[in-house]
Formats: C-alpha cells, structure tokens, sequence
C-alpha cells in the first residue's frame, strides 16, 4: 500500500528543477515510476511530494549529425520499437527489447532507469561501453556528465538534487564499429551484464579502439580500462589469446558482491565469459 | 476534528476521467491511488488480481489504450483521458472473445488466477503481431506467470486464437 503523497505536475523543466530545489529530500521526480512505486510500496522510501515530469516532453529520438539524441522520457517501448535505432544502435534495441517484461518496458523511461540507479538494470553498462553523455539541466544551466562518471553507487548518481536528466546522447558508431551488450541471469534480473564497443583496423587484422564496461555485479557498473588496455591495438589473435586475462581483470574490477544473484566468485567468472563472448560478437559486426 | 480527518480533508483530489471497458468513468482520485485499487476496490471489477505487487507475475495485467500495463504499480491518475481495458470488458454482447473462447477449448488454465492478464497480455500481443512466432509469443508473454499448467496449453490456446482471428 502506497502512503499519502501531494502530486506536482510543472509543465517547464524550470519548473520542476525549482520544486526540487525547493523541497529537497522530501520530494522526489517521478516519470515511469516502475522503481520508484516499488520502493514506496515496500515502505523503503517515502516522500512528501513526488513531481510528475511527464508533462515535459522529453520523449524524441533525434540524430543530429553524429550524435543520437534520446529524451529522458522515452520508455523502453519506444527504444526497443525505434526505426532509427534500430539502423543506428540496434546492440541498444536488443537490450531494450529484453529489459524485464513488456509491462515494465511499456511504463520504465530511460532516464529513470539511469537516476533510479538500480544496480541491476542493464541500459548504463551499455550507454558507457558507448561513450555517451547525460545532459543535466537545472531550467537555467547544462552540463554534461559522461555516461562513466554518472554512476556513483547503487542508487546514487552525480545529479544534483536541483538537476533533471533531460537527455542522452550516445555517439553514432563509427564505420567497422561492433557493440555487443550480453547479460546472464535468473528471471528479469540480470546477475552480470557485460557491454563491448569496438573498431577494428588494419584490413580487420587487429583491434583499433575499444571501450569495455561491466555492471550489475557490483553497486554500480563501470567502464574497465585496465582490461581495456590488455586488448586496445592488439592483433586479433594476441587479443583472443588476451581474453581470459582482460576477463580475469575486469571480473576483479567489476567489484562484485555476493547476494541472491549469485556468489562474488560466481559472477567474477561470469564477466569473464561474457567478455569473451560480447567481444567475439562486437568484432563479428566489424 | 481528529488527526485523520484533519488529514483526509487535506487530502489532493485528481479529477479522473477515462473510458473503462468502453463506458466513460468520471470520478476523483488521490495522487497515491493505484489504478488495481481503483478498478477492483472502487468499481468493483476484480478479474485482475493482486499477486507479486512487483511487476513480475502479470496477474495484474490490463490493457491502457491496448497496451499491457501491471494496475499493481500505476498510479490510478495516469489514465486520464485513456482507455482502459479490463477482462470484464473483453466479452462483446455476451459472445466471449476468441482468445477466452480458445482457453477453455484447450485447457489453458487450471485455477484461473493468472488467466485474466494472461488473456489480456496475449490480446495486446495478437493487435500488434496478428501472427506470432513461437518464440515471439514466448518473448512477449514471459512476464506472464502460471503456477498450474505450465505453459504448454497456454502457447497452444493463444496459437489456435490468432489463427481463428486471423481467418475471421
């Protein structure tokens, strides 16, 4: 059962920065509310006033030149349902499309998912292999925060209590650019998931960039540049024989903790087999 | 005036106005009302049940403008101005809907407590893709539990359902 709350509708992202700032910890944004309900339900958090910004608009998927725009408030349907996703981005369409069920992807919005936290959800582990950017906007002034830099703990971002996350903007993958997003786990939600981007070069005799992430292991997820390093303008075949150890590496960064989705030791293997896999998957597509 | 009255007469009022199986409904809401509160609770329809309360199991399941939604966690104002189906209102002058029709000619349900949002989900499912895959129904349908039959009978009544609206 839900205790009592006051509803705030602002029709301006200012609007609402402003009933945020002015109400502090006792109110709270509100769009899908696919996590927050449940937090209130289960009497883990309770606040005074929740602030519906679902007024704002925030729900275009634009290109724009080399950047992929995506307003806070697309729910996972639309992600998962996106033409122009699906010819752009479509490692992010998969993951939409396997987001916990098609109730849930019909009511959760990106950008909810990302403030919310929740260690394990599987857009921010992506979004950072990516290299994408979360545009915070108080109603009188932006910034940027790199999709890396976001996630501080589980349930915790760098957003100001004033911000609102009002945009993500992913970089278009460049040409011989493969991005794999792989996840394991019981039911809908995942124990590990593991996001690959990268480039190949030299007539695809070696690999060129590459961005590595891990998440729901740990509190939060993480883009794993030790790992990184171990594979970055290696030949194919001295990176496939670098697997096992950028999986070893990245298993003991990925911090992970032992609970119900299955013990520190357990999931530690699992990055590594992921690794392998959405790496194999990622250079395929190059 | 005692505490709770002092509070309830503070109490934020929605107006709410939404078409619930077909007829229009006009009435108010509080911000924290849930919209399975609303329809079993207020209006006295309880086809969707309450199980999980977490928007795992589906027996919650209803259609919002054709779109399956868990009434468990929606806030009861979110659906002004939609159209809000619920298993009450999937019969049409009496003639029970193809896919209720092909539950009961196949067994798709044991002790029924799962089969309202089961329908409803699949009904969503049939309106977009008139002619799923297997794996398509599987995937779209898996966050609809069954705890009796297991899923065999229920794949099968929701394959022979398309296949007769398809011929229809």
């Amino acid at each position: 059962m839900l205790k009592r709350f006051r509803l705030e509708e602002p029709e301006s992202v200012k609007e609402a920065c402003e009933l945020l700032g002015r109400f502090g910890e006792n109110a709270k944004v509100y769009a899908g509310g696919t996590e927050l309900l449940l937090a209130m339900k289960e009497g883990l958090a309770h606040y005074e006033r929740l602030v519906n910004i679902k007024k704002l608009g925030l729900n275009q998927i634009k290109r724009d030149n080399g950047t992929i725009r995506i307003g806070a408030l697309c729910t996972h349907r639309q992600l998962e349902t996106s033409p122009e996703l699906q010819r752009v981005l479509s490692a992010l369409v998969k993951l939409e499309r396997n987001v916990a069920n098609v109730r849930v992807r019909q009511a959760g919005t990106l950008g909810g998912n990302l403030c919310f936290a929740e260690p394990h959800a599987d857009p921010g582990t992506l979004l950072i292999a990516l290299g994408a950017k979360f545009l915070a906007d108080t109603g009188t002034s932006k910034r940027e925060i790199a999709a890396e830099d976001f996630f501080v703990d589980a349930y915790e971002t760098r957003l100001a209590a004033d911000e609102l996350l009002t945009e993500i903007q992913v970089p278009a993958p460049a040409a011989h650019c493969g991005v794999a997003y792989l996840k394991f786990g019981y039911l809908e939600r995942p124990s590990v998931g593991v996001a690959v981007a990268l480039t190949a070069r030299d007539a695809k005799k070696s690999v060129g960039d590459i961005k590595i992430a891990v998440g729901c292991a740990g509190p939060a997820p993480k883009r794993m540049a030790e790992a990184e390093a171990l594979l970055r303008g290696k030949s194919i075949d001295e990176a496939t024989r670098g697997l096992p150890k950028a999986g070893e590496v990245a298993g003991r960064a990925a911090q992970a903790i032992s609970d119900l989705h299955g013990s520190q030791e357990y999931k530690e293997h699992i990055v590594g087999v992921l690794l392998k896999r959405a790496f194999q998957s990622a250079l395929s597509q190059c | 005036m005692s505490k709770a009255m002092a509070r309830r007469s503070d109490a934020q009022k929605i107006p709410l106005s939404f078409t619930l199986n077909g007829r229009l409904q006009e009435l108010e809401v509080e911000p924290h009302e849930l919209l399975l509160d609303l329809v079993r609770g207020r209006l006295g329809l309880t086809g969707a049940k309450l199980s999980c309360d977490v928007q795992v199991c589906g027996a919650c399941t209803l259609l919002v403008d054709g779109r399956p939604v868990s009434a468990c966690t929606t806030l009861a104002f979110e659906v002004r101005g939609r159209s809000v189906l619920t298993i009450e209102g999937l019969a049409e002058d009496g003639k029970l809907h193809p896919l209720q029709e092909a539950f009961i000619a196949h067994g798709g349900f044991q002790c029924g407590f799962c089969t309202p949002g089961m329908i409803l989900a699949a009904k969503a499912l049939l309106d977009e893709n008139p002619n799923p895959s297997e794996e398509e129904l599987k995937h779209f349908m898996h966050g609809n539990l069954c705890r009796c039959t297991g899923y065999k009978k229920i794949i099968e009544s929701i394959m022979a359902a398309a296949k007769k609206m398809r011929s229809a």
